[in-house]
């Protein structure tokens, strides 16, 4: 039976696409009927539906689903371990005593944002490369540093970013997959380097942090062993954490993972209080091992060709900064880092907040952070919302990605998997940009976090993806 | 005078809905000028060609929505355009509804695997990718959008052929499958007559004087208006002709259409001649010969072909009400009208009907002029005055671009009625009213104050002038019919029971010599 005679002999279902009588007509002769929620694709500009539509000719959109397929596949699988801590120089390849890496796209110093410049010239005096953040500026200046985006190292750093070779690094190996993801250590307190702060109290900090706490975590896996992150991700999800903004239950997961390995290490009693006080000062603790975990996971789907799922969101500050996984290498997509819109601290007002900033975004390339936000019923007032909000939040995320991850599900939407895979087509035909849950920094240097919120991407990064898709695919 | 100007950035409101929005903030007290729509390249020239331009409208971009707001003085501005923007508060959709709301058309095929249609109407820049993408995915199409470009319809009509599928339209946005209305298009019974239209209200007309004649509708294919064109070759007639010819629920076919290019006449007539089944070919202003030829039955009008497909489903002719011509009617008409009152003005929202009243008045006289006649030297503009015997379809590409239809507001007809009513030498102003789905709630209502208004100013200049109203509907459709004609009666106006009666009566009522 051909095509038409099934129509005529079937019922008719309907998919209405624009306008909404047409819907409410045929739902009033009782039809099966369907509206799609539509939206000029691209913002309405033709050279992106042009470029939309190239990639749907139906040869090139099968290649574009096999390697989508595969790349979600490989996010999904991959199976990132805690195997240690070392400093930065040790363990990130390529870094050297000059260099600074910092979060988001290539940016120069002269063009970093105030909070960056402010935890740069604090990293300066920390390595001791500059006496004072006033030197540091000079030396940031000179030409003899190299600045480089974590990214461009295997790395990720949370906001500024900003990682110096005797920094304590995590240390996590793709046990599928065999590549390592590197990330520096939390600073717990709101006052800190990564939020552009840079006194004698947070270089203070940060000295202890390389002298203790650092080899004593190194030492602590050692002994006690590999640490299965994704594992301890799930579980965090399923008490709560969306493992961005909220992390009470991933640092109790993942220091209770270290905890007997540390009390073994050759350190104080005294010294190891300071780290178990230090732990509980912040929820945070367990933030930057989420970040080293998806990053290890989704380099894995980085430079499969013909795929359009992005494998990097990232910001410092200044700009926005994409890759895809079918563009492989260092090849960025940029538009305008955005506010980021939230409660703030006491004594703070909107206007003091820097820009969108910080590698974290890589929690929601992932599929958690503001993805997971159904998980995390507890931290909608965060954000602003209801836990109905959370939910269709998580819900409407599902739009723009690939598919779901069965291996970190959430309980409050009947264990579906979070949505994983965001496709750079789908972001520009639905209009629907992804959430990301962050904090916010100080616009100035040297003042430190003072608010958290919600934020999303510039379109401009996906659709510019999208023409060099078009362009490399066609 | 004051203006107030708003963007709202990546905010996509639908044509219809910008329209009634935009319709309501001109009512609110104190607005001189309204504008909601979103900002394309053509609507943003039409806000600088009456001054409203600004560098926020500029610099935004057609997913982008514009409000303008110009009040007169002693009205508050700001809050004259939250007043605007208030409009534009829809109703939030129920919580299920909104989870269930797909974003795409990838998206709704795998939340309704068993969807087989898609009615596609979005802006015509837009609108071929769509109607693509759901082909590709197996689902018949009704593309209702116009501004397509010919040469997308050409490759999605070939990619539908190749895939076995209906896609119909664009810009004829009428279909009946299974006995559903979809966009345009009205209630009526179920039958045995198949229709294949290339132009839409000609195949409402046409399923609407079989259900009045007692006949049913199997199908009702509309084609879009070009099918038949050289270009596009009349892919969607000739596959939708066999597509009834092989449905066992369909026993006489019917074809709907301006006289096709020669050649694609010629292709499916020749596809008519293998029906296997009895045809009815209404190819308005067309030639009998080659349709005979073809062993089809010719019809010159659409109520002729109404006629004979339901005699050929087996009615029996003597227990019809045919609607012949009212002769009385016409004589005292005609009494009525002064000498110099010798124009017929038809002032139409459906093309066909307007066509067909085009044609029966060309019947008889030469001095025939239209905004969609075939001969280009009695082409008029829509907007120009009007000469002689003019009739038009205020329904016609140039005056529908960047505006609704007339079906759904006909506006600008209304404002025609009046002028058309002041011209000593208008005799008769013919007017259609098309009910069912996706026209006008209330088309008579909505024109009565223009038409009260066109009778005065006739009357107040010493003259009766004959208004003739003809109402597309079934006893089926909503509003009901019987209201509407009653409405219109109330005000004066004759009524015409068909759109080929109605080109009849109208060139009829001004005929000066008995007998011509």
């Amino acid at each position: 039976m051909n095509k038409t005679s099934e129509l005529f002999s079937g019922e008719l279902s309907v998919l209405n696409v624009g306008l909404r009588m047409f819907h409410d007509d045929l739902a009033a002769q009782g039809v099966d009927v369907t509206s799609v929620d539509w939206t000029p694709p691209g913002g309405g500009r033709l050279e992106v539906v042009a470029a939309l539509s190239a990639l749907e000719e139906p040869a090139v959109r099968e290649r574009i689903e096999r390697a989508n397929a595969l790349a979600v596949e490989r996010i999904v699988s991959s199976r990132p371990v805690l195997v240690g801590f070392a400093p930065a120089l040790e363990a990130i390849p390529g870094m050297t005593r000059e260099t600074i890496l910092h979060a988001g796209p290539p940016i120069s110093y002269e063009r970093m944002s105030g909070t960056m410049r402010g935890s740069v010239t604090g990293a300066l005096v920390f390595e001791g490369l500059a006496a004072d953040v006033e030197e540091a500026d000079r030396v940031a200046r000179s030409g003899a540093i190299r600045f480089a985006p974590c990214h461009e190292h295997d790395a990720v750093g949370s906001m500024a970013g900003v990682t110096s070779a005797s920094m304590y690094v995590h240390v996590v190996e793709n046990q599928t997959y065999g590549n390592r993801a590197y990330t520096n250590l939390s600073e717990q307190v709101a006052k800190n380097l990564r939020m552009g702060a840079n006194d004698a109290s947070v270089i203070e900090r940060l000295r202890w942090m390389r002298d203790v706490l650092g080899p004593a975590l190194a030492e602590a896996v050692e002994i006690g062993g590999p640490v299965d992150l994704r594992l301890l991700l799930s579980q965090a999800l399923h008490m709560g954490d969306e493992a961005h903004n909220r992390n009470i239950a991933g640092t109790t997961l993942l220091f209770q993972a270290l905890a007997p390995g540390l009390l073994q290490t050759r350190f104080s009693v005294a010294e190891k209080k300071e780290i178990f006080d230090f732990v509980a000062s912040s929820d945070y603790f367990s933030g930057p091992t989420w970040m080293a975990m998806a990053k290890a996971a989704l380099d894995a789907a980085h430079g499969i060709e013909d795929s359009t799922v992005v494998t990097t969101m990232c910001r410092n500050g200044v700009e926005f900064g994409i890759r895809v996984a079918g563009l492989p290498g260092n090849t960025w997509f940029t538009g305008p880092a955005q506010k980021v819109v939230g409660p703030m601290l006491a004594g703070y007002k909107p206007e003091d907040s820097g820009l969108d900033i910080g590698d974290s975004a890589i929690t929601e390339t992932y599929g958690v952070g503001g993805f997971a936000m159904a998980a995390a019923p507890a931290i909608v007032a965060l954000v602003g919302g209801t836990v109905e909000d959370a939910r269709a939040s998580t819900e409407e995320m599902a739009a723009i990605t690939v598919a779901e991850n069965p291996n970190v599900t959430v309980p409050g939407l009947d264990f579906r998997g979070v949505p994983t895979g965001i496709d750079v087509r789908k972001v520009v035909e639905t209009g629907v940009l992804p959430v990301i849950n962050t904090a916010i920094a100080h616009k100035h240097p040297g003042v430190g976090m003072i608010g958290a919120g919600i934020t999303h991407p510039p379109m401009e990064a996906f659709t510019s993806a999208l023409t060099a898709l078009a362009t490399r695919l066609t | 005078m004051t203006t107030r100007v708003a963007v709202r950035a990546n905010t996509y409101v639908d044509s219809v809905t910008l329209m009634a929005v935009s319709t309501r903030a001109n009512e609110l007290d104190g607005v001189t000028e309204a504008f909601v729509a979103m900002a394309t390249e053509m609507n943003k020239r039409v806000l600088a060609d009456l001054g409203l331009g600004a560098p926020a409208l500029e610099a935004a971009g057609p997913g982008d929505l514009m409000l303008v707001v110009t009040v007169a003085d002693g009205t508050d501005a700001d809050a004259t355009l939250a007043a605007v923007e208030a409009l534009l508060e829809r109703r939030r959709p129920e919580r299920d509804e909104q989870a269930r709301a797909p974003r795409t058309l990838d998206a709704a095929v795998a939340a309704v695997p068993e969807a087989n249609l898609a009615v596609v109407a979005v802006n015509g820049a837009y609108a071929a990718r769509e109607a693509r993408k759901a082909l590709e995915r197996d689902l018949h199409v009704l593309l209702f959008s116009d501004n397509v470009p010919v040469a997308e319809e050409v490759a999605l009509k070939r990619l539908a052929h190749e895939r076995g599928l209906l896609m119909m339209g664009p810009d004829c946005g009428t279909a009946i499958i299974n006995g559903v209305a979809l966009c345009f298009g009205n209630a009526v019974r179920r039958g045995a007559i198949g229709i294949v239209a290339a132009s839409g209200t000609g195949a409402q007309e046409v399923s609407v004087r079989i259900h009045d004649f007692g006949g049913g509708v199997s199908q009702l294919i509309g084609t879009g208006g070009r099918d038949l064109s050289a270009e596009v070759g009349g892919v969607m007639m000739i596959d939708g002709l066999r597509a009834l010819a092989a449905d066992p629920a369909t026993e006489v076919i019917v074809l709907v259409s301006k006289p096709p290019a020669p050649e694609v006449e010629e292709a499916v007539l020749a596809e008519v001649a293998r029906a296997g089944k009895p045809v009815v070919v209404c190819f308005l202003g067309g030639s009998e010969a080659a349709v005979e030829k073809a062993g089809a039955v010719f019809a010159s009008g659409t109520k002729p072909a109404a006629l004979q497909a339901v005699l050929l489903a087996g009615a029996d002719e003597s227990a019809l009400d045919l609607h012949a011509l009212n002769w009385p009617l016409i004589e005292k008409v005609r009494g009525k009208l002064g000498d110099e009152q010798r124009y017929v003005r038809g002032l139409f929202c459906g093309g066909t009907l307007c066509d067909e009243a085009m044609y029966a008045a060309l019947a008889t006289y030469d001095d025939v002029w239209s905004n969609v006649g075939q001969d280009p030297r009695r082409r008029i503009g829509a907007l120009e005055p009007s000469r002689g015997h003019t009739f038009l379809d205020f329904g016609d590409d140039e005056l529908t671009d960047g505006r609704p239809h007339p079906m759904i507001d006909p506006t600008l007809r209304n404002a025609r009625i009046v002028a058309e009513a002041a011209d000593p030498e208008v005799g008769v102003i013919a007017l259609d009213f098309i009910l069912g789905y996706g026209a006008h709630p209330d088309p008579v209502g909505v024109t009565l104050p223009a038409i009260t208004e066109a009778k005065r100013i006739a009357a107040e200049a010493g003259r009766h002038l004959e208004i003739l109203g003809y109402v597309l509907g079934t006893d089926l459709d909503q509003p009901a019919y019987a209201d509407q004609v009653r409405a219109l009666e109330a005000a004066g106006v004759t009524i015409a029971s068909s759109s080929t009666n109605t080109g009849l009566l109208a060139r009829e009522f001004v005929a000066k010599e008995a007998g011509r």
